[in-house]
């Protein structure tokens, strides 16, 4: 690889970036754009896909190839490039809706795959070019214009479908969070394989409120926990609540601040099983879980089909007219 | 044969053509006979032409009526056009394959059955109260009944192998038969078995064993009368193989990726009668062939346009069903201007419709049916070789244009085969891309003033970065805009580039006079069954000339002219009439339509019978 160094202005574009004022992706923007900096790639070999929808515009503000696709099919367009030039660092820009209804297929067969695609999913749980329908993670009983009465949906959780299609990297973030958001990025950018990242992201005009838990300087540590491979899952403003799991049941004790009791898990990024459980986390019964769930290393899509292929062995001399008369050509004199 | 021989004298009639079908149950391995003895007449020397027909289920009911296979071949020492209309000869391995066919099988034709099929249950299930072999049914047929069970028992009761192997191995024992009556050779069908069973040595040898002892008692008994010659047919020198439409358009793909030097990318979802070029593909992954086996129609298109924006020649391939699926993408393909060939191999809807048969109604669909203004080129392969040509001609319109073009097949074409000669390399077409200019002076949609295709700079290259999408672009930046000016010229451009495509096209050949009484003008597969109809009539006296088209978007800019030259038009396709609307749309004429919508291909005695009512008024 080339040493190259390059800031996140070499990744920035000459066109304005138009998103509403105050929107969460224009942080998520700051955070890729430095992540791409900082790996040491050039910039022509990054492309970025998406679909339809607030987030995928994001192509359109990154100073690398750039491909806007149609709706929901970004993954499908994404792994078309990856498989035919596996060289690429290929993201895909997704949101609640592109990604997981109309694109839900898609985005399912990547994962299945484990083709080698960055897929950051922008859930601001609504359908807001569109200007405010309910999507698939909108929460049960959220009123939209679609759902005047409330939503009756059950919503998806990204982060746990992911787990549950046994994704080997899977992370959740904070359009806010820019410490937490950048190392997830940067893990998600060394990844072999589908990395699958979540990122919570407010919508000024229709979810402006959606987050705010999350983010309350004063109360965001009793409602949130920051979950670290090796650590021990502890969370409260004063560190006082961990989590333990009897029987398969994720429960809350409470303890003394630094007297961590023995039977608080520690967080295992490996362990399929438990970064379901703990993804399942739902307010208000249980703090809201942030981090990398899953990180274990298998092999990819475009390796194990190029491996494959070498396998067989180089046939590319053959003359062109030996291949198109295959084992059973005759001649005519 | 040796003249101290006691036997009879066989007769040897020389022909110069005949049809012949085989028939069985679907589990016969009838496609499999049909193919072998479809390349030891090719091998011979003859000019052929193919059509299998078989059930949609894996395994229909066996025995049932809807559970036959059929395989038709017609073989002689002219250039055979069709796969022909009534077969002369009839191989009917049960009942119900009998049954299915004997209503186009003319008095006096020959009929080999296997008669061991020919028992109760068997009969029952092919709705015959009375054995047709024993009731005098077939007294006007020529009835050869072999006990093809028995004597595939007898040849095998030493090898070891259960009842039901032996008995998998008595398709070999009829083609065995049928290569001694028309006198072909079986070296190319034991070298087949060899490669086909290298794994089960047992197998190979038992089927080789029944292929030769079906030869052998045809040579020994005394129920044959006659063998036939079929007289070589006169063709250009060269290496040849016998290739059905989906493989010639699979093998198409390669030699395009392989001309220009590029990766082949394609992404499928199987769908019938399609999946061939899909399946023929993937045995060529290690030759710079990437095959990608998507999660449905959408994500076949949108990996090829990917894959395309990274450079690759990338292709996709379904049935009218699943071009309905593409459709959306095709638009973003329009837009975005990157090259893409799409095979569309048709068959009978609407929707599932009848989806192993044939038809020509996907027509307007690939002309048409996209939303907003969304113009792409639409040609159609006329043979099955021609799939070859077809697909190849797509693909370099499509990179020099920077366009998808849409391929039209069908079920006919990509079952049927016909001995392609091989080319050589200097006899293809050139593959041109547009110039792709310095980096600094590089800009997404800028233009060939030749062509109007934009640069394809993709995706790893340095000093290209930018970005594309679905989003109206501004003309020669490429960054996006809303202005309704620019948005009406990139229409037009888009519009004015496909329309360009025009000089491609090469004047339009009329089989017989330039000018007359009648114009038959045909697309895509029937070309046969019209070119062997139109040549009949004229030896009858009648005046009527015919023009095939390929290119059917954009149409031959010679196409009116010539057709107004002829006082009548005339338009067989298997459809309603959708090119019939497209001449009457574009040429202001109105042409007179004979449409089939049966599932089968339109043969030439229905194109023949229609030409004699328009000029003879009967």
């Amino acid at each position: 690889m080339e040493n190259i160094k390059l800031t996140a202005k070499d990744f920035a574009p000459d066109s304005p970036v138009k998103w509403c004022p105050g929107c969460g992706d224009f942080a998520i923007l700051a955070q890729v754009q430095r992540t791409m900096a900082a790996m040491g790639l050039p910039h022509e070999k990054y492309v970025v896909v998406s679909g339809i929808g607030c987030s995928s515009r994001f192509p359109y503000y990154m100073n690398t190839y750039g491909f806007h696709s149609i709706h929901g099919r970004a993954p499908a367009v994404a792994s078309g490039i990856k498989l035919a030039n596996p060289e690429l660092s290929v993201w895909v820009v997704t949101g609640d809706g592109d990604g997981l209804s109309i694109g839900g297929n898609h985005v399912l067969h990547a994962i299945r795959r484990n083709i080698g695609l960055k897929i950051l999913l922008f859930n601001n749980r609504i359908y807001a070019m569109t200007k405010g329908q309910a999507s698939p993670t909108t929460q049960q009983g959220t009123k939209t214009k679609t759902s005047p009465m409330g939503t009756i949906d059950y919503p998806f959780n990204p982060a746990r479908f992911a787990i549950g299609l046994d994704c080997a990297f899977v992370a959740r973030g904070l359009d806010t969070d820019m410490a937490l958001t950048s190392h997830i990025l940067e893990r998600a950018a060394r990844h072999k394989g589908t990395a699958f990242v979540e990122i919570f992201q407010k919508c000024i005009p229709f979810t402006d409120k959606e987050f705010d838990g999350l983010k309350d300087k004063d109360k965001k540590d009793d409602f949130l926990i920051k979950i670290e491979h090796g650590k021990p899952l502890v969370f409260g403003r004063n560190r006082d609540k961990g989590i333990i799991f009897r029987n398969f049941r994720p429960g809350i004790i409470e303890f003394k601040p630094g007297n961590i009791p023995d039977d608080v898990a520690v967080y295992d990024e490996t362990n399929a099983e438990m970064a379901y459980l703990i993804s399942g986390f739902q307010a208000p019964e249980f703090p809201i879980p942030l981090g990398v769930f899953r990180a274990t290393e298998k092999s990819s899509y475009e390796e194990l089909y190029y491996n494959q292929v070498a396998a067989v062995g180089d046939t590319k001399s053959n003359e062109l007219e030996t291949l198109l008369a295959g084992p059973d050509a005759w001649e005519v004199k | 044969m040796n003249k101290s021989s006691p036997k009879k004298e066989v007769r040897i009639n020389e022909l110069n053509s005949i049809t012949i079908r085989f028939a069985g149950d679907s589990g016969d391995g009838i496609q499999l006979v049909g193919h072998q003895f479809a390349n030891a007449t090719a091998i011979a020397g003859n000019d052929l032409s193919t059509l299998p027909d078989y059930p949609s289920e894996v395994r229909a009911p066996a025995g049932s009526l809807g559970g036959v296979s059929g395989f038709q071949l017609s073989f002689g020492d002219k250039s055979v056009m069709t796969p022909g209309t009534r077969p002369d000869v009839l191989i009917a391995m049960n009942p119900a394959a009998l049954a299915v066919n004997i209503k186009n099988i003319d008095k006096g034709s020959v009929i080999i059955v296997n008669s061991d099929a020919f028992n109760p249950g068997a009969l029952e299930k092919a709705g015959y109260s009375a054995n047709p072999l024993e009731d005098g049914t077939l007294a006007n047929y020529r009835v050869m009944a072999i006990p093809v069970n028995t004597f595939t028992e007898n040849t095998l009761k030493d090898s070891g192998l259960a009842k039901p192997q032996i008995l998998k191995c008595k398709n070999f024992y009829m083609l065995g038969i049928m290569y001694w009556m028309y006198g072909l050779p079986l070296e190319p069908t034991i070298n087949w078995i060899k490669i086909k069973f290298k794994k089960t040595p047992e197998l190979a040898k038992a089927n080789q064993e029944v292929l030769s002892a079906g030869y052998a008692y045809s040579e020994a008994a005394e129920i044959f009368d006659a063998r036939f010659q079929i007289k070589k047919s006169p063709v250009a020198p060269g290496k040849y193989r016998n290739l059905t439409g989906n493989e010639a358009a699979a093998y198409a793909l390669i030699t395009a990726a392989k001309l220009l030097k590029k990766k082949l990318f394609y992404g499928s979802y199987p769908i019938t009668p399609a999946s061939e070029i899909l399946h023929t593909l993937c045995m060529h992954k290690a030759n710079d062939v990437v095959v990608f086996q998507t999660e449905d129609e959408i994500a076949a298109i949108c990996t090829s346009i990917g894959a395309a924006f990274a450079g690759c020649l990338a292709a996709t391939g379904t049935s009218g069903p699943g071009l309905s699926l593409k459709i959306e993408a095709m638009g973003l393909g329009v837009i975005v201007e990157l090259p893409l060939v799409i095979v569309n191999v048709q068959r009978s809807g609407p929707s599932t419709g009848l989806p192993t048969k044939t038809e020509q109604s996907d027509l307007l669909q690939a002309v048409y049916g996209r939303h907003g203004e969304s113009p792409l080129v639409v040609i159609a392969a006329a043979s099955p070789a021609d799939c070859f040509t077809t697909t190849l001609e797509a693909a370099r319109i499509a990179v020099k244009y920077m366009t998808p073009v849409i391929v039209l097949s069908n079920a006919y074409l990509s079952n049927g085969s016909e001995p392609f000669r091989i080319p050589k390399l200097r006899e293809l077409p050139r593959f041109e891309v547009p110039p792709l200019p310095e980096p600094g002076q590089f800009k997404p949609y800028m233009r060939s003033s030749e062509t109007l295709a934009r640069p394809w700079a993709y995706a790893g290259l340095k000093g290209y970065e930018h970005r594309i999408g679905g989003l109206e672009k501004a003309d020669i930046t490429g960054a996006v805009s809303y202005e309704p000016e620019n948005h009406e010229k990139m229409t037009k451009l888009r519009a004015e580039k496909i329309a360009r495509v025009v000089a491609e096209i090469p004047p339009t050949r009329i089989s017989g006079a330039n000018e007359g009484e009648l114009l038959v003008v045909g697309w895509g597969s029937t070309f046969g069954a019209i070119t062997q109809a139109v040549t009949e009539a004229r030896e009858m006296g009648l005046r009527v000339s015919s023009a095939h088209i390929k290119y059917m978007n954009p149409l031959p800019p010679d196409l009116g002219t010539v057709i107004r030259r002829f006082r009548k038009v005339l338009v067989p396709e298997e459809n309603l009439g959708q090119f019939r609307m497209m001449l009457r749309a574009s040429y202001l004429i109105e042409p007179i339509g004979l449409n089939k919508i049966q599932g089968q291909a339109l043969n030439s005695d229905e194109i023949l019978s229609k030409i004699k009512e328009i000029l003879r008024g009967n």
